[in-house]
């Protein structure tokens, strides 16, 4: 079987005095989706940030292998160069930073990081453009400064917009679709889809089965409490909807 | 969260690599100031009998004054007993000759400061006037400066060639009596530069002044004065660095600018004096007082600075709007890094009637810097229409910084309009996390962010310019966040 591209193994973290994520267990391999549903303050956006390194939190058990390598021993913008890319639940204002310098900024370091020749500033910009057109983004979100005054939908769409750009090899999108109205959901939607490739993959986490109709997951995980309780296909999600988290939690805690 | 604020703080740590000394035989007058050491300057410099009066007025008037005590800096008491006054290269002293004499160390020097003296190399487009320690070693594109009847010298040569103008402009916008450091530098001012340009003459290049403090233990008191006649118009510069040295050394200048009828002047800084080590020891102390007067109808000054050096800075460039529809404005980036301290801003006093002016200033703290803005607008009873927009940011890096603005308005015309506005920023952790999280480095991410906070300010400063006022932000903030 092919290398996956994100095998966690046990991984337990917290904040200081509180434990949240109590051992995941996740592996996600090149072409697949994987959606993530749980409840608020389940350790959802905890799990995307530990992927992208954010600081803060303690590591106290597990392992994170991403592509072969120690994910957990990388700097958050040498992830980042190595193809991960966390699109997030609340994305940052930059304030008299311009989008497009900001975008050329990080795609030109992720060239220079795989030993590619950087672009130009008229290069990039032609390479923008077309990009532009998979998610429909008006032309003055590369004027503006980086999510400066943006919208919380506009702010969303600017993520997969920059998603786009980047083309990363695992791409996390922590509830891309709240905020979004329906027109732009599946503008977004079809976004994700037609950036999918047989060599990368996607962690989408969501409370709505809604977005799964449109980005179709190979794999649904219910995470609770800081545990993935349950996997499933793209079914389970629908069983979800019926029945809501505590019955599906309380079956699974069961033994069948 | 305190891992990460540290982390925000390693990027606040520079390396001044302009540091080095010139070793060179100089010659200089014994330490301490008292009147035979004025009378000693003069001689050198063989000035007329009325400059060696107007120095000792101002000599005998600065006994009696004290250091001011309203900026919001700290530092011991300076000893004006330990300073020496007068240094200058040997064969230098007598003021400047032609720059086929001047040592090879010191054309060196400016080389390896970026700022290249001699005919086949300099800068394009831009003249000279290089001042090392207390005097004038020379200036670039004179012959070509000359032909359109612009003069631009060192001081101590107008002193000599343009003996009129400068004893008709000299202290008439900065009197001798204004302030303790100005009343001090004119007592003991040595060298800078000066400039004329003549009715309807457009400036047809850049000027600049280049300023080095090399020697130990000296203070350095230049003046400079512009003059720009009617309908004329001048783009001027200034630079500066110092040696690293483990002592503090002042710089006391007084620069004097004229604008006459529908003349213009803009006058660009970008001071990068030594700032002092990571702990806070040694630094220039930069006691500066510079005015401008509008003196003339619509006639404008502008000031930009951009200030990243100096472990203390005082200064508060303003204009005097005399002439009906006179213009004045301020732009200003002032960083302070590590322990720098930074009193800093603008005085705009409107005479005349539909005066405007601006002001935009932009205070950056990293480190355990101190920066406030000081600034003040005062419309008086007959500028009917006096117009001032005031906008004031401070941006923080770190948690161990502060930022402090004070600004006093006093308005007595009931026509006239101001408007003030203010803003702190911070640069969060937040933020350096989602330019990292985009493959880009903490650094880079604190320099785009700074950048953008100051391109209202740069894009004031020639283009050449800019860009180098760019890189030196982004020096003066190295090690800031990790
Ligand atoms: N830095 C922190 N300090 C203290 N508690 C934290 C911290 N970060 C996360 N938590 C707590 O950990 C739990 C999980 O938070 P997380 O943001 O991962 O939840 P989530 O599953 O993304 O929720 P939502 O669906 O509301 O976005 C919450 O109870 C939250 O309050
Ligand atoms: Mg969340």
């Amino acid at each position: 079987m092919t290398q996956p591209i994100l095998a966690i193994q046990n991984l337990s973290a917290g904040v200081e005095g509180r434990q949240i994520l109590k051992g995941i267990n996740l592996v996600i391999r090149p072409g697949e989706v994987h959606a993530v549903m749980g409840p608020n303050g389940s350790g959802k956006s905890t799990l995307a940030s530990i992927l992208a390194g954010r600081d803060g939190y303690n590591i106290t058990g597990g392992e994170v292998i991403y592509c072969g390598k120690d994910l957990l021993e990388l700097d958050p913008e040498e992830r980042a160069r190595e193809g991960l890319f966390l699109a997030f639940q609340y994305p940052v204002e930059i304030p008299g930073v311009n989008s497009t310098y900001f975008l050329k900024a990080a795609y030109n370091e992720i060239r220079r990081h795989r030993g590619q020749p950087e672009l130009d500033a008229m290069e990039f910009l032609t390479f923008v453009k077309e990009r532009m057109k998979i998610l429909n983004v008006p032309e003055d979100f590369l004027k503006r400064p980086v999510n400066h005054g943006f919208s919380g939908g506009e702010k969303k769409r600017n993520e997969i917009f920059q998603m786009a750009v980047l083309e990363p090899k695992l791409a996390i999108l922590d509830e891309t679709d709240s905020g979004l109205d329906i027109d732009a959901l599946k503008i977004v939607a079809l976004g994700v889809n037609k950036l999918k490739r047989p060599d990368n993959a996607q962690l989408v986490i969501t409370h709505y089965q809604r977005l799964l109709n449109f980005i179709v997951p190979d794999f649904v995980h219910v995470l609770y409490d800081g545990r993935i309780v349950r996997s499933g296909g793209k079914e389970l999600a629908l069983e979800l909807e019926e029945k809501g988290y505590e019955l599906i939690v309380h079956r699974a805690a069961v033994p069948a | 969260m305190s891992t990460s604020t540290e982390t925000i703080e390693k990027l606040v740590k520079q390396e001044y690599k302009y540091g080095f000394t010139t070793e060179i035989e100089t010659e200089s007058a014994p330490p301490g100031l008292n009147e035979d050491v004025i009378r000693l300057i003069s001689r050198k410099k063989k000035e007329p009998e009325w400059l060696l009066e107007w120095r000792l007025k101002a000599y005998r008037h600065w006994t009696t004054l004290q250091a001011p005590q309203w900026p919001k800096v700290h530092y011991p008491e300076i000893d004006y007993q330990d300073i020496t006054y007068f240094v200058a290269p040997k064969n230098m002293s007598d003021g400047p000759k032609s720059l086929d004499e001047v040592d090879p160390k010191l054309l060196e020097t400016y080389e390896k400061l970026g700022i290249p003296l001699h005919e086949r190399n300099r800068l394009l487009g831009v003249a000279v006037d290089a001042v090392f320690d207390s005097v004038s070693v020379g200036t670039t594109f004179k012959k070509q400066l000359g032909e359109k009847g612009v003069i631009f010298c060192s001081f101590s040569e107008a002193v000599q060639e343009h003996p009129a103008l400068v004893r008709k402009y000299l202290g008439s916008v900065v009197p001798p009596t204004d302030n303790f450091y100005a009343a001090l530098n004119s007592a003991v001012f040595t060298d800078g530069s000066f400039v004329y340009v003549p009715k309807g003459v457009r400036c047809p290049m850049e000027l600049s002044t280049y300023f080095r403090i090399n020697a130990e233990n000296t203070g350095q008191f230049e003046r400079t004065l512009i003059i720009a006649d009617e309908g004329s118009h001048v783009s001027y510069l200034e630079g500066c660095t110092a040696p690293m040295r483990d002592e503090n050394q002042l710089h006391a200048a007084v620069v004097e600018l004229i604008t006459l009828d529908n003349a213009e002047i803009k006058y660009s800084t970008v001071q990068n004096w030594y700032p002092g080590d990571e702990n806070g020891k040694g630094g220039i102390y930069n006691f500066v007082t510079k005015r401008g007067a509008c003196r003339g109808v619509n006639s404008k000054i502008s000031w930009t600075q951009v200030e990243t050096g100096s472990a203390i800075t005082w200064k508060y460039p303003g204009v005097i709007l005399q002439g009906d529809n006179s213009i004045g404005e301020f732009y200003s980036v002032a960083l302070t890094n590590n322990y720098q301290q930074a009193d800093t801003g603008t005085k705009m006093i409107h005479f005349g009637k539909n005066t405007r002016s601006t002001i935009v200033s932009k205070g950056i703290s990293a480190g355990h810097g101190q920066n406030s803005y000081r600034g003040l607008v005062k419309v008086l009873k007959g500028a009917a229409n006096a117009r001032n927009f005031s906008q004031c940011d401070s941006l923080l890096i770190g948690d161990q910084c502060g930022a402090h603005t004070f600004p006093y308005i006093e308005v007595k015309n009931t026509s006239a309009r101001v408007e003030h506005e203010a803003s702190t920023s911070k640069i969060g952790e937040d933020q350096i996390f989602y330019c990292k999280q985009r493959a880009i480095s903490a650094q880079d991410a604190v320099n785009m962010i700074v950048n953008g906070y100051c391109k209202e300010v740069f894009k004031q400063l020639p283009m050449e310019f800019a860009v180098e006022a760019q890189k030196l932000l982004a020096v003066s903030l190295e090690g800031s966040v990790g």
